[in-house]
């Protein structure tokens, strides 16, 4: 190899998207080894990986925005669960329809998620404050809109008396499968939110204000960056995506349940974090989450499909996260 | 009479360097029982560096050490503490979250056999350590509720407390009123009368003459003289200070210098938290297109204040009229001041101008990102991506490539970034602090010229400089500041190191020329 290929490589492999792109490499491989019977080499394995990330990812979208702002967004759990209840009330028992629906409930995960932004850049709250009290405010809040109970298609009328109602067909439509089955439209609709999320991060001009209050939010606002503007609109996106979470998640249950989600915030600071996005804030990119996304969906997948029991499970995620992080940093 | 006595410290030939650089070379130091030495200096002569080597910061250095005639060599700040030597740096180092109590007993607790703090005893200590220092404040009081000087009084009662033989204060009077100096003056002639020794460093003249025994005059990491102060008059001392040699090269010619374009009329800055401070008091000027205003004055005189505050981004309440370009101009903060075409370089690159991981082409076209954004927010990635490419190549800006991060660029690399990224914004008026400020020679060249360029294209600046020959090397006239006022505005040739130095310093020297 010439000297100026191998130093071509070098640079190459000193890219954060090289590193990540080769520990989801190397899962593939151990993926390839551990195929339980071949079962690794089938695309509706795949297929399935990837549907059952794609709430996640569609949760790790907004908080990678969040996190290269140098905040943290630990209320999307609950704003899933917030906006799942939501969704499902307002076409199962008020009988509405579906795109008011989604309407509603996205604009109301973006209201809260701009609160949340309004009081970490105006009233200076930290972020983990600020959303660990939105978390369990919107928890709270989903519990109220569904009375407590899982909403389901068996309704019950105000005098008592309870029946079944069709289940809309956008649950359908939203848990279904295109191109022959091969493609879930939930693993479209994160690719859209990742599409989105590049947009906004790569291509707009706040996307390079992220960047920069997160790096160094002093000399961005001496550079006129409209900081608090740029951290709510952060927070904002965060809370439009996990509503958008919560309506998959809603149609892959067929029901609003206000216990939906717990936790969820972890795994998506996980698959953030993993992909070499920093929690310094400044760095990383959706590119990066979506590698993220991939390499943990493949653990757990290959996990299971060697019926690795639950307690080795979470075990070997947590020394992987770390393993990954370490191997981003190089060295 | 008696034999003299052996000084309480004595450093020999104490040689340091950062890294390929040598900054202190071969300092001779000696502080007698009962005697104030007044260590003097202009910024960055060494008097830190050597106050850090005394009280066992800096711990990798050359020469020798001696306390009492005794070599020793210290481990580390504490073990200098333990050896007698108490000091007072510039920077408050409280724990503003512990009461005053914690604070004075702080890595010095008073406790029992069983490691249990005695706080009682402690808050009785206290209380007269506090009384001693003439202060009047609870033990039990936060610190962080007390105004900035009765912090510093509070470190210094800490420090005082401790039964030292030699007190080292760096300082310490900056953030103080007029009866807490008194007694902290006070204390020190008590300290002297005890026979202790004490290294007092100030830029202020009137404390060098009523405290100093003997004057240690630094520069340049030399030592250059020590005498007793009655024989190192002021002009004398200010001499020694900048050096014996006159500058007499001519100065630039004012070449397209043009109509005015600021005007400044008693514009005054207030401290954020001791409202009777004034950080800036009643300065009035007029800059012209292509002109260089060179502001002086040493640290806490206001200079960057004033620059600031025409940013808006002032750290206090700022009062006072500016007309910029024929229209009042008050800018309720950066954005405003970028939109009238006024922009800021700070002082400290790495606190308040980059963000270490931004690419290099995101840097430099952070501040006129306005001119590169389609509607929708959309941003034009050809016109930033050539405009950065335009002003690296301009700049000489060493750099792997355009993405990378400015973290892994040299310091004057970064600083011509940051330079970049002050002129894509198209400025008529620059304020530039300390913009050659840790960077090599090179690069420094290379900004001169910059400067000169850009002055040439009609842009007004106003240039803060620590480094006196770089003053006269650009600016057409100096404006001397002390204590957040005007002490001498000197204009082409009366301009002398001495005089500026002097009027920095509070020493009548300058006048209006």
């Amino acid at each position: 190899m010439s000297g100026k290929a191998r130093e071509g490589l070098r640079r190459l492999w000193r890219t954060p998207e090289a590193r990540a792109l080769l520990a989801l490499l190397l899962m593939l491989a151990i993926g390839a080894v551990f195929n339980a019977d071949g079962a690794f080499f089938r695309w509706s394995v795949h297929r399935d990986m990837l549907r059952q990330v794609s709430v996640y990812g569609i949760l790790a979208c907004g908080m990678t925005i969040v996190i290269v702002s140098a905040g943290i967004d630990l209320s999307v759990s609950s704003l899933l669960a917030l906006s799942a209840v939501g969704f499902a009330w307002l076409t199962l028992p008020a009988g509405q329809a579906a795109v008011f629906a989604i309407l509603v409930v996205l604009a109301a995960g973006t209201a809260l998620g701009s609160l949340s932004g309004f009081l970490v850049a105006r009233m200076r709250i930290q972020p983990f404050i600020v959303t660990l009290a939105m978390m369990v405010f919107a928890r709270g809040l989903a519990k109220v809109v569904s009375g407590g109970r899982k909403i389901t298609n068996y309704v019950t009328a105000p005098d008592g008396s309870s029946r079944v109602v069709d289940l809309p067909r956008a649950f359908d439509v939203i848990d279904s499968r295109i191109l022959g089955g091969n493609l879930s439209i939930v693993t479209v609709v994160f690719l859209a939110c990742v599409l989105v999320t590049w947009i906004v991060l790569a291509r707009l001009r706040l996307g390079r204000h992220v960047y920069a209050v997160g790096g160094n939010e002093e000399a961005a606002r001496l550079s006129g960056v409209p900081v608090r503007r740029t951290l709510v609109a952060a927070y904002a996106l965060s809370g439009f995506f996990a509503a958008v979470a919560g309506v998959c998640q809603a149609a892959q249950e067929t029901q609003g349940d206000p216990e939906t989600g717990m936790g969820y915030e972890l795994d998506a600071i996980a698959m953030v974090v993993i992909g070499g996005t920093s929690l310094a804030g400044g760095k990383g990119s959706v590119t990066l989450t979506l590698i993220g996304v991939l390499t943990i969906g493949y653990l757990q997948k290959i996990l299971s499909l060697n019926a690795a029991p639950e307690a080795t499970r979470l075990m070997l995620t947590g020394a992987i996260i770390v393993c990954a992080v370490l191997f981003q940093r190089g060295r | 009479m008696t034999p003299p006595p052996t000084p309480l410290v004595s450093l020999r030939s104490v040689r340091k360097s950062f890294g390929p650089v040598e900054v202190l070379h071969g300092v001779d130091l000696e502080v007698m029982p009962g005697e104030v030495l007044v260590l003097a200096g202009e910024n960055g002569a060494g008097k830190s560096t050597l106050v850090n080597i005394l009280s066992g910061v800096h711990t990798d250095f050359s020469g020798e050490i001696a306390l009492r005639g005794r070599p020793r060599r210290f481990t580390g700040p504490a073990d200098a503490a333990r050896s007698g030597i108490a000091t007072i740096h510039q920077e408050l180092s409280l724990v503003p979250t512990m009461t005053v109590a914690d604070n004075l007993f702080l890595g010095n607790e008073r406790t029992d056999r069983w490691g249990r703090v005695d706080f009682a005893a402690q808050e009785r200590e206290a209380e007269r350590l506090l009384e001693q220092a003439g202060l009047d404040v609870a033990p039990r009081r936060l610190v962080a509720e007390l105004p900035v000087s009765t912090q510093q009084m509070i470190e210094i009662a800490r420090a005082l407390a401790r039964d030292a033989a030699l007190f080292i204060l760096d300082e310490p009077t900056s953030a103080l009123n007029e009866p807490e100096v008194e007694a902290l003056f006070a204390r020190i002639a008590t300290l002297r009368r005890e026979g202790r020794g004490i290294v007092y460093i100030t830029h202020k003249m009137e404390e060098i003459y009523r405290l100093a025994d003997r004057i240690t005059v630094l520069r340049d990491g030399s030592h250059v003289v020590t005498a007793p102060a009655a024989d190192l008059p002021p002009a004398e001392l200010v001499a020694r200070l900048v050096g014996r040699e006159l500058d007499t090269r001519p100065p630039e010619p004012a070449t397209t210098r043009g109509a005015p374009i600021l005007e400044v009329r008693d514009l005054a800055v207030a401290h954020p938290v001791v409202p009777y401070l004034r950080l800036v008091d009643g300065v009035s000027f007029t800059l012209h297109e292509g002109e260089i205003l060179g502001l002086a004055g040493l640290q806490g005189s206001g200079a960057s204040d004033v620059l600031q505050a025409l940013f808006g981004a002032a750290a206090g309440p700022v009062s006072g009229s500016v007309t910029l370009a024929g229209s009042p101009y008050s800018p309720g903060g950066p954005r405003e001041a970028i939109e009238r075409r006024v922009m800021l370089l700070t002082n400290d690159r790495k606190a308040r101008g980059l963000a270490p991981e931004l690419s290099v082409s995101h840097s430099v076209t952070l501040a006129s990102l306005p001119r590169f954004t389609r509607r929708g927010g959309w941003i034009r990635r050809r016109a930033a991506r050539g405009a950065a490419e335009d002003v690296t190549r301009r700049f000489r800006v060493g750099a792997p490539s355009l993405d990378a991060p400015v973290r892994m660029l040299s310091g004057g690399n970064q600083q011509k970034v940051y330079l970049a990224r002050c002129l894509l914004t198209e400025p008529r008026l620059l304020l530039l602090d300390e913009p050659t400020r840790g960077i090599d020679i090179g690069a420094k060249t290379d900004i001169y010229a910059l400067v000169r360029s850009w002055v040439a294209d009609g842009i007004a600046i106003l240039l803060i400089t620590s480094e006196l020959d770089e003053l006269f090397l650009l600016c057409d006239r100096i404006m001397v500041l002390h204590r957040g006022r005007i002490a001498a505005e000197l204009a082409g040739g009366s301009a002398t190191k001495e005089r500026v130095m002097g009027a920095a310093m509070g020493h009548g020297a300058g006048g209006r020329a």
